[in-house]
């Protein structure tokens, strides 16, 4: 690790008034991204600005749906009768990162701002329709996500929760990559009302994405036969040592029926 | 044994001594060391598979805070530094010599891996280090890399003066013979096999800690080492020279090895000699994707297997063509791995009269590739095994039957192999029965058809083994090229006061010595465990060893103690038979006592003891005072264990995943010390092999960059990935050693790859798939499913 500068931000005004003068600081969340980058040497930030102290870990209940701090630990979601209660399906993606260890320190403010296309939040935050609230303003899904480990985000603009609207039924599907057990394909399906969101994570190359097309057929009809064959098209979607294009492709129809039938 | 007391001696399942200061975090590692004003060296490792060194600017570098100095391959040629080097030269077929190119320890002007060592940076700080390490500014000349072990020989030559990247081409076996059975073959099988590259990921990273004192010239080098004096030996006589009496090599605590840590490497060479060069101690210690581009890889073959049948479906003849990517240099023992420990493996279990085996050993731009756990006999085992299947299948016959067909009998013993080995005594066909009924075989059909219910695809596979281990008689080491003596040594100390210190030339890196060579002082002499004390690892302490490695600590070192100790006992029966007024003959000696034959007369060992130091009762005339005796032994033999795994899986053909429902085996390993031991060694041999087999591969691209260098990519088998595994054991005894013990610490891995890869094909053939490469991953099975499927429509 190269040394830095540890500050310890009082509250979200704050953390943006020391990250301001800093020449090139990073926010530290939770650290399970952030810490093994800075011991391999992959980053060389000025000054940690940390926002464990500035009061962003509640989660409450808002009717249609429910406001979880940024700085809320995966563990915490995980064990929440209120999220158990409102979105089990969230409360199961939480309970699945990482290991313990990691579910101990990492949050769902850091996961969403990193944007690392094989994290299980940003298909929640898609599927779900939700909001990322900052100091500044409010972010729709549709306008936050903008590519590979890219957001909407502004030079210095902090996640301060997180709102997700509470589907009629929701269920979340991993299947994860055997070594590092980040999602190689994950599928969020979340049924409202108006329709149904399918968000897929792990497998596209820009990041989280909609498969429409199987939004389309669960319409009309939500169950895993309407989807019996069904599945996104390769392209676009990433390859690697232990998924091709087309392996992922075929996942992703093969979790989206298991995250049909989980739904029940 | 004497009633009310404990058995801590042969066969009994003592709880580990060494654990406690594991368990507690007080064991003793190479980096828990660190010596008075000690630099940190971190090394600048090339970036690129295979390029020229053009330049090497240092200046901003060596300015830098903290910086004490910055080596490289200039400064080694011009000291005269050697490289590490060969412990086994195996004769190319036509009677020449292996190649062995240079091997320096800082590149010289050429790098040829990525991982390969550039500079040695020494600071105040590993952090300055490292940050003076990204002011170094090398400018390199790229070639393209050669990463293919097909095309290498065909490729431009990575050493100077090495024709088709072929380090050499050695045969054995009776290529004649073979030819003439598969003309006149019934049935012929032909099989490709491609053995995959794996990484030891010992969980200790290597490290070395060298320190020189002015004071009276002598080296201290703190090493996580198999085998100490060994490094010691070729550290001080080929590289670095230093005469041994000088130089002192501590293998302290050391958490796994697996071969990887036998070999030296340039990092604690380079640390030797700077520690004097640079008049300060020298520490370092790997990160884990240091581990990855350092540590020595294993396996890495490719062959096309051709078995003869006659038409009783008995194997006439075995050929098998090879190539086996060695890597960018020669490790110390890369030569031997995959022809004398691998070739003379390849008639396994079975009568086979014709063999013929062809391999070359390839150099590519990747890390050195150097024994592993099993060292050439699991690839033997893999591709005999599989062969077995395809052959059986392709014949209509039950596998587990064809093999009992072809299984050496019972009454053969001793049995010559066609392939050089001559295998003692053994029993095969008990292991492959007892392992078919602990898995209920004949129910298996009954239970596919269970799991075909619920969309599932079961398999069944067996693998039936032999290896050859207890390395090994010195002269058929030296007869077929091997430059080391396989001896192993033991010293009996024994102390006034009656407790005991066995210093053993071997080393103790997980396998549970400081236990299990205890009990064979407590077995032999009757002392309580707790006052046997086991001392390896030290240079200083022990006589020469060769270390640990090949399943030999046991068979060879064992044995080497218990020859000590049965002097100790001849001695002690003199000194008895003085001091009872007894005649020699008339002394027995049992559980801890020396008694008159057919009296109450007797001196217990700890008597005996005092005796020998304070020798006032003593028969000087015929005995020197003192009890300690030393043996120095050589085996007669390899020795042979064998047995039957039998793997049982699930695939879920939606996605490819291979989930692992049952295992069970039954292995003779001879003797057991401690069965409890041998079961955790059998656990993690077949856990190994698991590993390469489903989960396990070092990928390469194009450009020579390790695509699986950390955690992240590189797929390690974890404990949810097993069942439980039901281990058994029957015993025929080795009969060419004191304690008929034949040694288990690889079988495991050498075992298991192939149980795994025919139970994946076991379920897969209802769908036609035939064959599938390790490791199976949920891909490359989802794939074949299709690949299958498609070429049915067809």
């Amino acid at each position: 690790m190269y040394s830095t500068k540890y500050v310890k931000a009082k509250d979200i005004d704050d953390a943006a008034t020391i990250m301001a003068s800093a020449e090139d600081g990073k926010f530290l969340a939770g650290g399970m991204t952030l810490i093994p980058t800075l011991k391999q040497r992959l980053a060389n930030p000025d000054c940690l600005v940390d926002l464990s102290a500035c009061g962003l870990s509640a989660i409450d209940d808002d009717d249609n749906a429910i406001r979880i701090g940024a700085m809320t630990r995966h563990v915490d979601v995980a064990e929440s009768a209120l999220v158990q209660k409102a979105i089990p399906a969230v409360a199961d993606l939480a309970g699945h990162i990482g290991d313990r260890q990691v579910r101990n320190c990492g949050t769902i403010g850091g996961s969403l701002a990193n944007n690392d296309p094989a994290a299980c939040y940003p298909a929640a935050l898609l599927a779900l329709g939700g909001t990322v609230h900052t100091q500044n303003r409010s972010i729709t899904a549709e306008d936050y996500f903008d590519g590979m480990f890219e957001t909407t985000l502004e030079e210095g603009e902090i996640i301060r929760e997180v709102s997700l609207p509470k589907p009629e039924k929701a269920a979340y599907v991993k299947f994860p990559n055997p070594a590092s057990r980040y999602a190689m394909v994950g599928v969020f399906v979340a049924k409202f009302a108006d329709g149904v969101r399918v968000a897929v994570t792990g497998a596209g190359e820009d990041g989280v994405f909609r498969a429409s097309n199987l939004e389309a057929a669960l319409d009309a009809n939500f169950s895993a036969d309407a989807i019996a064959d069904g599945t996104v098209s390769a392209d676009g979607l990433m390859s690697d040592i232990h998924a091709s294009a087309e392996y992922r492709a075929h996942l992703i129809g093969e979790m989206t029926r298991r995250a049909v039938t989980a739904c029940g | 044994m004497p009633e009310g007391t404990v058995n801590q001696g042969i066969g009994a399942s003592v709880r580990r001594k060494e654990d406690k200061r594991f368990l507690i975090g007080k064991g003793n590692y190479t980096d828990d060391i660190n010596r008075a004003g000690q630099l940190h060296v971190y090394f600048l490792r090339s970036p690129v598979a295979f390029a020229d060194i053009v330049s090497i600017d240092k200046q901003k570098a060596e300015k830098a805070s903290g910086v004490a100095a910055i080596l490289t391959g200039e400064d080694v040629a011009a000291d005269g530094l050697g490289g590490p080097i060969c412990g086994w030269a195996p004769t190319n077929k036509d009677g020449s010599a292996p190649s062995e190119p240079p091997h320096p320890i800082l590149a010289n002007g050429r790098v040829r891996y990525v991982g390969d060592h550039v500079a040695a940076v020494f600071a105040e700080t590993l952090e300055q280090a490292m940050s003076a390490a990204e002011l170094i500014d090398v400018t390199y000349s790229e070639m393209p890399a050669i990463t293919d072990l097909k095309s290498a020989m065909d490729s431009p030559q990575i050493h100077d003066g090495m024709e088709n990247n072929t380090y050499f081409d050695w045969e054995l076996g009776d290529e004649a013979a073979t030819n003439d059975a598969f003309d006149k073959a019934a049935t012929i099988v032909n099989v490709d096999i491609r053995n995959n590259r794996v990484i030891p990921n010992a969980m200790e990273p290597r490290a070395a800690v060298a320190d020189y004192d002015t004071g009276d010239g002598r080296y201290t080098l703190f090493t996580t080492s198999q085998n100490p004096q060994l490094t010691r030996l070729v550290i001080g006589a080929f590289m670095l020279n230093i005469p041994e009496s000088k130089f002192r090599v501590v293998a302290p605590d050391v958490g796994g090895g697996f071969g990887s840590k036998i070999y030296v490497y340039p990092e604690e060479a380079v640390c030797v000699w700077a520690s004097k060069k640079l008049g300060r101690a020298v520490k370092w210690t790997a990160d884990r994707t240091q581990a990855f581009l350092g540590d020595a890889h294993g396996r890495d073959h490719i062959s096309a297997v051709k078995l003869a049948l006659d038409k009783n479906n008995r194997i006439t003849g075995l050929r098998v063509d090879t190539l086996a990517n060695l890597g960018a240099y020669l490790s110390a023992f890369a030569m031997v791995t995959p022809t004398y420990l691998h070739g003379t493996l390849l008639s396994g279990v079975y009568d086979i009269p014709a063999i013929y085996t062809n391999v070359k050993g390839i150099c590519t731009n990747t890390v050195n590739v150097d024994a592993y756990r099993g060292a050439g006999r699991p690839e033997a085992t893999y591709l005999l095994e599989r062969t077995m299947d395809v052959a059986a299948k392709q014949v209509g016959m039950d596998p587990a039957e064809f093999r009992r067909l072809n299984f050496i009998p019972k009454d053969a013993f001793p049995y010559q192999t066609a392939v050089a080995l001559q295998y003692d005594v053994g029993d095969y066909e008990p292991l492959l029965d007892r392992a078919m009924a602990m898995i209920d075989y004949k129910n298996f059909e009954k239970r596919r058809a269970a799991s075909a219910k619920n969309g599932k695809c079961r398999g069944i596979g067996i693998s039936t083994y032999i290896e050859a281990c207890g390395i090994a008689p010195s002269a058929v080491v030296g007869a077929l090229g091997g430059r080391v003596g396989l001896y192993e040594s033991a010293v009996v100390r024994v102390d006034p006061t009656g407790t005991i210190s066995v210093l053993t030339g071997t080393h103790s890196h997980g396998q549970g010595h400081d236990t299990t060579f205890a009990q064979l002082v407590c077995d032999k002499l009757g002392v309580d465990i707790e006052a046997v004390e086991i001392v390896h690892g030290d240079s200083d302490r022990t006589a020469f060893g060769m270390g640990t490695y090949g399943s030999r600590s046991l068979a060879v070192g064992g044995t080497a103690i218990s020859k000590a100790l049965d002097k100790v006992i001849a001695k002690g029966k003199i000194i008895a038979a003085h001091m009872l007024e007894a005649a020699d003959a008339d002394i027995e000696f049992k559980d801890g006592k020396f008694t008159v034959t057919g009296t109450d007369r007797e001196k217990s060992f700890g008597e005996i003891a005092l005796s020998a130091y304070v020798p006032h009762n003593f028969p000087h005339d015929r005995l020197e005072p003192g009890l300690e005796e030393t043996s120095f032994y050589d085996p007669l033999n390899f020795t042979y264990p064998s047995g039957t795994h039998i793997a049982e899986v699930e695939i879920d053909p939606a996605t490819g995943v291979v989930e692992l429902v049952d295992w069970v085996c039954c292995d003779d390993f001879g003797n057991l010390i401690n069965p409890m031991v041998v079961e955790g060694q059998v656990h993690g041999g077949i856990a190994q092999g698991v590993g390469q087999a489903l989960y396990e591969e070092a990928a390469y691209n194009d450009n020579g960059q390790l695509l699986s260098a950390s955690y992240m990519d590189y797929c390690m088998p974890r404990a949810d990935h097993f069942p439980s595994m039901k281990v058994e054991n029957l015993v025929t005894a080795c009969t060419h050693n004191d304690l008929g013990v034949k040694g288990c610490g690889e079988a495991g891995a050498i075992a298991s790859p192939p149980a795994v890869i025919n139970a994946v094909v076991d379920a897969l053939s209802p769908l036609g798939v035939t064959d599938i490469t390790m490791p199976a991953t949920p891909q490359k099975v989802w794939q074949a499913i299709q690949s299958a499927q498609t070429k049915a429509a067809e």
